[in-house]
């Protein structure tokens, strides 16, 4: 039913403190705006297959807050939160993000600049995650990694259990 | 972490430009420091300099070969970071792929209203 594209996510490591995510999507920038802007749309995409997304707050002005909390699979809560700094819908946001699963959260927030540019009614989506050092977006990465093979668990136990 | 360390190594090792140049360079064959340093158009002991980085990550060996040192690329390192790197982009994409889901729904929302005006 769906006519989606499956387009690739690339990362990449510009710089020590740095990562780089681009990903191409079949839908003009105001609706890949809106779902990466709607607390009703994040929840269901955010969550990457690895629980229920249970809040998605979103104060979408200058110096707003924003939080996001998962539900992983297995009951444990992962939560993220921080602060818009720029807004210019539906072209660039550029906004702090702050793991809370860390001591001191909020000193190790990242800086998260979000470009989207559309062409033929296609956008590209550029996420630039900018680290205060190299330790912090290592452990990002890190933590990625992991969620990223949870994922990858989660969708083939999916598949399982359709086929019995 | 230990595994992350390395990476990290590896990639503080690549993000330098000449590194990286010497590194294509030598992707193409192994090299005597001398074809490093006329290729490259830099003082020998900046060459070596970086050489020796490479080398400290693995990512250049050398062997003597008479008078000659001998670099060749190893690229194994570079896989550790492919790797390392390509369970975070697993996340991602599954993130992006249910995101599809919900643009495909928001498309064919305004398309409906479309045809009603």
């Amino acid at each position: 039913m769906a006519t989606t594209t499956n387009g690739t996510a690339k990362v990449t490591l510009p710089a020590g403190n740095q990562i780089m995510i681009t990903r191409e999507f079949n839908a003009p920038a105001r609706l890949v705006w809106k779902a990466y802007t709607t607390p009703e749309l994040i929840k269901r995409w955010w969550s990457g297959g690895h629980g229920t997304v249970t809040i998605a707050e979103v104060d979408l002005r200058v110096g707003g807050r924003w939080r996001y909390v998962l539900e992983a699979n297995g009951g444990f809560e992962v939560a993220f939160h921080g602060e818009y700094r720029e807004i210019r819908e539906p072209e660039r946001l550029v906004n702090t993000e702050a793991f809370e699963g860390i001591p001191d959260p909020d000193d190790h927030a990242a800086l998260v600049t979000t470009t989207l540019t559309e062409k033929d009614g296609r956008t590209y989506l550029e996420m630039l995650v900018e680290h205060r050092d190299q330790t912090d977006r290592d452990a990002h990465v890190n933590s990625g990694m992991e969620a990223g093979m949870q994922a990858g668990m989660d969708l083939l136990e999916l598949v399982a259990v359709s086929l019995a | 972490m230990a595994r992350a360390a390395t990476t990290t190594d590896a990639f503080n090792a690549v993000a330098e430009p000449r590194r990286r140049q010497i590194l294509d360079l030598l992707a193409a064959g192994e090299l005597p420091v001398n074809d490093l340093v006329e290729l490259l158009g830099l003082a020998q002991p900046q060459v070596s300099k970086h050489l020796r980085v490479l080398r400290e990550v693995d990512l250049v060996r050398v062997r003597d070969e008479g008078r000659h040192r001998m670099y060749r690329l190893n690229a194994e390192p570079l896989k550790t970071i492919h790797d390392w790197l390509s369970g975070y982009e697993q996340s991602w994409n599954t993130r992006f792929d249910l995101m599809d889901d919900v643009l495909d729904e928001l498309r064919k929302a305004e398309e409906t209203d479309g045809d009603h005006d």
